[in-house]
């Protein structure tokens, strides 16, 4: 179980001004699918950064498995299995598929091991493996790309930003496909999409410093209530 | 090869990938003197009678072929220079590895000049491997400055490709290509310096035949207190399309200069340059440290496919 305690992230301003983004968050993630969800500028995915220590919280505490892993660092983090699929996947340069896949994976990787995991993601092997990953991948295939290297990595909690984003050839089945074969690993999405939101265990609707917990199906119909473009975008 | 002791071998291997006797022509030369020559019909080398260097002869027509012809100064203090010509028969496919490695171990410095001029035949596709290496620990400075003049004859093709690997006190390379019709020019520069070292890098295109095509891009990585420019000049004067990408990646107290300049003479030329100076960018390391790795094991990795 993955247990956020009285967790609170703030920045500072140009004009020295402290700015909560997160207020005394405490939160629950038990092993399946958590859909962390909310309006824009809520903090969803500032919350997947401190999990990942991308953001280091200001106060409060991260409890992995009943261990406080508050001042471990991304790396360590990496290594205890916490694996970030990005938002926005970066982009390098001279650096190959191939290489990222290496590198998650911790092993070099042959043609037919990187097929299993691009495969998952819709993408064939051959024509990848090869391609640096630069402003010549287009927006999609990258985030697909993303997707790949995460699984991977492999781990035991799985963070996905806005997995859906920019993916729209791909079908929406295959994702969801993805996220259910990670069921018996927690799995933390944040997300808009109902498609998303219906396979969730449980759904995370997030205001700064408001935490709603609900079932899918409860998720469904109070998201239907409140007009669709609070929680757009 | 048997006149080569260990520190010989390892810089031929490193700048012309020789551990072995290579296949087809090729010419090494140390401290200023000829230690091995194969030549034959398709590629001929032959000395200079007037200066220091060598003709190489590429016969028309041929395909798939190679010549390797590297420089390695070992002895501390001398200063080499040298004037090698390509002439690139028509239709010819070849690949050329030049490379200069310099062991120093002594306290005065050392050097090596190479003035090389290709003359491209028409139709003709050239592969242009150049290495530079410095190794040694001794005070004495290690100084690289080639001169590279090119001349591309119509639909001609040169790929070029030099690496500065390091240890290089100072090099000052110029590279000088006149473009006539249909050649296409594409210049991969990959320079590493450290501690208090300086490179200066001048790309000088000239594109005067219709439909040249001409690519450059450099890529470096500056550590400690060195210094290296980049000054890249095309000049566009028929329906052409050039461009200069610079990308450098500084750590510690390092410092890069980008200076370009492109001169469309008639509005027909398409000129482009762009240029990226700065540290590692943080979203990068962040990306490689959330795959496990270290932050100095993620910086290794940008750099080392960075300078690939």
């Amino acid at each position: 179980m993955l247990e956020l305690k009285n967790i609170s992230y703030s920045v500072i301003d140009e004009n020295q001004v402290n700015i909560d983004i997160l207020k005394h968050i405490n939160l629950k993630f038990n092993k399946g699918i958590n859909v962390i969800t909310g309006q824009n500028g809520s903090g969803k995915s500032t919350l997947i950064k401190v999990i990942m220590d991308i953001n280091k919280a200001t106060s409060g505490k991260v409890i992995y498995n009943g261990k406080d892993i508050s001042n471990m660092n991304i790396t360590e983090r990496a290594n205890i299995g916490f694996t970030l699929a990005f938002q926005q996947p970066i982009r390098f340069k001279g650096i190959k598929v191939k290489n990222l896949l290496d590198i998650a994976s911790s092993k070099n990787n042959k043609l037919s091991d990187a097929c299993e995991y691009l495969s998952k993601v819709g993408l064939c092997a051959k024509d990848y493996i090869n391609r640096d990953v630069d402003n010549t991948l287009s927006g999609g295939e990258l985030k697909r790309i993303e997707l790949a290297i995460a699984l991977a990595k492999g781990g035991e909690v799985f963070l996905f930003d806005e997995p859906e984003a920019g993916i729209d050839l791909w079908s929406f089945d295959s994702l969801i496909e993805l996220f259910k074969n990670l069921e018996n690993k927690i799995v933390i999405i944040v997300s808009h999409q109902e498609k998303i939101i219906q396979c969730a265990n449980k759904v995370v609707v997030l205001d700064n410093d408001n935490v709603k917990e609900y079932t899918s199906k409860q998720a469904i119909k109070q998201i239907k209530k409140i007009q669709c473009g609070k929680l757009g975008g | 090869m048997d006149k080569l002791n260990k520190i010989d071998k390892e810089l031929l291997s490193q700048i012309a990938d020789l551990h072995t006797i290579p296949q087809g022509s090729f010419n090494i030369r140390k401290n200023g003197k000829l230690v091995s020559r194969s030549s034959n019909e398709d590629i001929q080398i032959v000395s200079k009678n007037n200066k220091e260097g060598i003709d190489i002869i590429v016969k028309k027509d041929i395909k798939n072929k190679s010549v390797h012809i590297p420089v390695i100064v070992t002895q501390g203090g001398f200063k080499d220079l040298v004037y090698n010509d390509f002439y690139i028969g028509d239709n010819a496919e070849v690949t050329i590895v030049a490379g200069c490695g310099i062991h120093n171990n002594g306290t005065a410095q050392s050097g090596h000049n190479g003035i090389h001029t290709f003359h491209i035949g028409k139709n003709a596709r050239v592969t242009y491997i150049e290495k530079h290496l410095a190794l040694g620990n001794g005070k004495g400075e290690k100084v690289l400055n080639p001169i590279t003049n090119i001349i591309m004859g119509s639909n001609s093709y040169l790929d070029m490709q030099t690496i500065q690997l390091g240890g290089v006190t100072y090099s000052n390379r110029t590279t000088k290509a006149k473009l006539n019709k249909c050649s296409e020019l594409n210049v991969v520069e990959k320079i590493l310096t450290t501690d208090n070292q300086q490179a200066k890098t001048v790309f000088n295109v000239n594109m005067i035949g219709e439909n040249c095509k001409c690519n450059v891009v450099s890529r470096s990585v500056a550590k400690g207190d060195s210094i290296q420019e980049f000054k890249s000049k095309l000049i566009g004067k028929s329906t052409c399309f050039g461009r200069v990408e610079c990308d450098a990646i500084l750590l510690d107290n390092a410092r890069v200069k980008s200076i370009p300049e492109i001169d469309a003479v008639v509005k027909e030329a398409t000129l482009n340059h762009e240029a990226t100076v700065g540290k590692i960018a943080g979203e990068q390391l962040i990306k490689l440290m959330s795959l496990g790795l270290t932050e100095q094991e993620a910086e290794d990795v940008i750099i080392k496919g960075y300078l690939k």
